[in-house]
């Protein structure tokens, strides 16, 4: 082994953005794909609460219609925080936590990356499911459109907000209490601002002003939260 | 080369508790430098500070005589560091990790070079199997076959013999050899003793 090895090759700073987004979210999504059970549990209580409402507050079309949106935000915001401990604990256990944070990606890199495979497979499948449930309460195209179109701005930025709560509590005891304090009172803004679009709909104004302060919520969140991420993942390793 | 791996006077206290205190040390290309002292001496968090995970109180770590911590993402692209957790994935295969590793660190590898270094470390068989189906050792090896695949320059590695078997330390020896020859330089925390010799040995806790 010890005759003629060649030299090491100098070392390149090889790290880069796109390279390390790359890299987490293809490896999150690889992982959630293998372990399908997490979504779909996330997808199933999303669906059951939605349906649960129904036969609790009893079939009255009226009523349903006027509650419809803004039960199916809150059953789309506690699913999204179900699944929030899981984006990085099972990484801060088994050690991959510390080995991306001495990679030569830029940590922003593969944290954004963590986050949007933590969406892809927690509020991507909650917006897409939506307008089916939106029709259990009876509401028409036009809002289930809206419902729509606010989860999917909406729900990117409760999985940041998540990302970074989540990042806060890692290692923490008693974490996931102390993550609902953290998580639940941020998603407030999102909850009235996305319920609200489809509520406007429904009562024949324009959900135009809620999704485009949603869109740019989601603009801040997606520019301000990374690093807020990284700064927590850096205290939790070390 | 030049790969040059300094410390100045690195304190670092957890707590109330100073696990070490103005510890300097040199580690040159082609040397390694084992860290040794009891348990609960610190010498995994020598190595983490060394590797930037934990805060140092004072002092500093140079890489080629620049400050880690102002050249961070330049000590990273030549850093390798594996800890007491291997940082392996249960759902993903020993082929699929090793790759997964190798690309964190931004090395593209093909399948066939993956699947060589596989084989040497004894995986071959096991490649395709998800990691929970692994044991302790042949998880061990994936970590082996990681040291094979990266042309990292700084070894950084807590207690690299744990849970190998003779054969397993023989490779890890092998490989450290291989290392050094071609111009890298080792950290390593070990209680075991290593086939060439260390450079220098760091005492701490005592």
């Amino acid at each position: 082994m010890s005759a003629a090895v060649a030299p090491l090759p100098a070392a390149e700073t090889c790290g880069s953005f796109p390279a390390g987004f790359a890299w987490a979210f293809a490896r999150d999504v690889k992982l959630a794909v293998r372990h399908p059970g997490e979504t779909l549990l996330v997808v199933a209580f999303f669906v059951l609460v939605a349906s649960l409402f129904p036969l609790g507050v009893g079939a009255e079309p009226q009523l349903l219609q006027r509650i419809g949106p803004g039960v199916i935000w809150v059953c789309a915001l506690l699913a999204a925080f179900l699944s929030l401990p899981s984006m990085f604990a099972y990484d801060y256990a088994d050690g991959s936590l510390e080995q991306m944070a001495l990679s030569p990606h830029p940590m922003v890199a593969w944290a954004s990356g963590k986050i949007a495979a933590h969406w892809a497979a927690s509020g991507l499948p909650l917006t897409v499911l939506s307008p089916l449930l939106g029709l259990q309460y009876g509401l028409d195209g036009a809002t289930l459109a809206a419902l729509a179109a606010a989860l999917l701005l909406g729900t990117p930025v409760l999985s940041l907000l998540g990302a970074a709560c989540t990042a806060l509590a890692l290692g923490a005891r008693g974490g996931g209490m102390l993550l609902a304090l953290l998580a639940l009172p941020l998603f407030v803004p999102v909850l009235v601002f996305g319920a609200g679009a489809a509520e406007a709909q429904a009562a024949g104004l324009s959900a135009a002003p809620h999704l485009s302060i949603l869109g740019a919520g989601l603009i801040l969140a997606a520019m301000g939260l990374p690093p807020a991420v990284c700064a927590a993942v850096r205290i939790a390793v070390d | 080369m030049t790969a040059r791996l300094e410390a100045r006077g690195l304190t670092c206290s957890r707590g109330t508790a100073t696990l070490f205190r103005e510890l300097s040390f040199d580690v040159a290309a082609g040397e390694w430098l084992a860290v040794r002292g009891p348990n609960g001496s610190g010498k995994t968090t020598l190595l983490r500070c060394v590797a930037g995970l934990t805060r140092l109180d004072r002092g500093e770590v140079l890489w080629d005589g620049e400050a880690t911590r102002a050249s961070s993402a330049r000590f990273r692209a030549s850093l390798l560091y594996a800890g007491h957790l291997p940082g392996i994935k249960d759902d993903l295969s020993a082929e699929e990790n090793l790759q997964c590793a190798l690309q964190l660190r931004g090395i593209a590898a093909a399948p066939e070079a993956l699947r060589a270094a596989l084989a040497d470390v004894g995986l071959e068989k096991r490649r395709r199997l998800p990691a929970r189906r692994l044991s302790a050792g042949q998880r061990r090896r994936i970590g082996l076959a990681r040291l094979m695949l990266d042309p990292a320059e700084c070894w950084t590695l807590d207690e690299p013999l744990t849970a190998l078997d003779d054969e397993g330390q023989r490779l890890f020896a092998g490989l450290l050899e291989r290392h050094l020859a071609r111009g890298g330089l080792a950290v390593l925390a070990t209680h075991h003793d290593v086939a060439p010799a260390p450079a220098r040995v760091l005492r701490i806790g005592t």
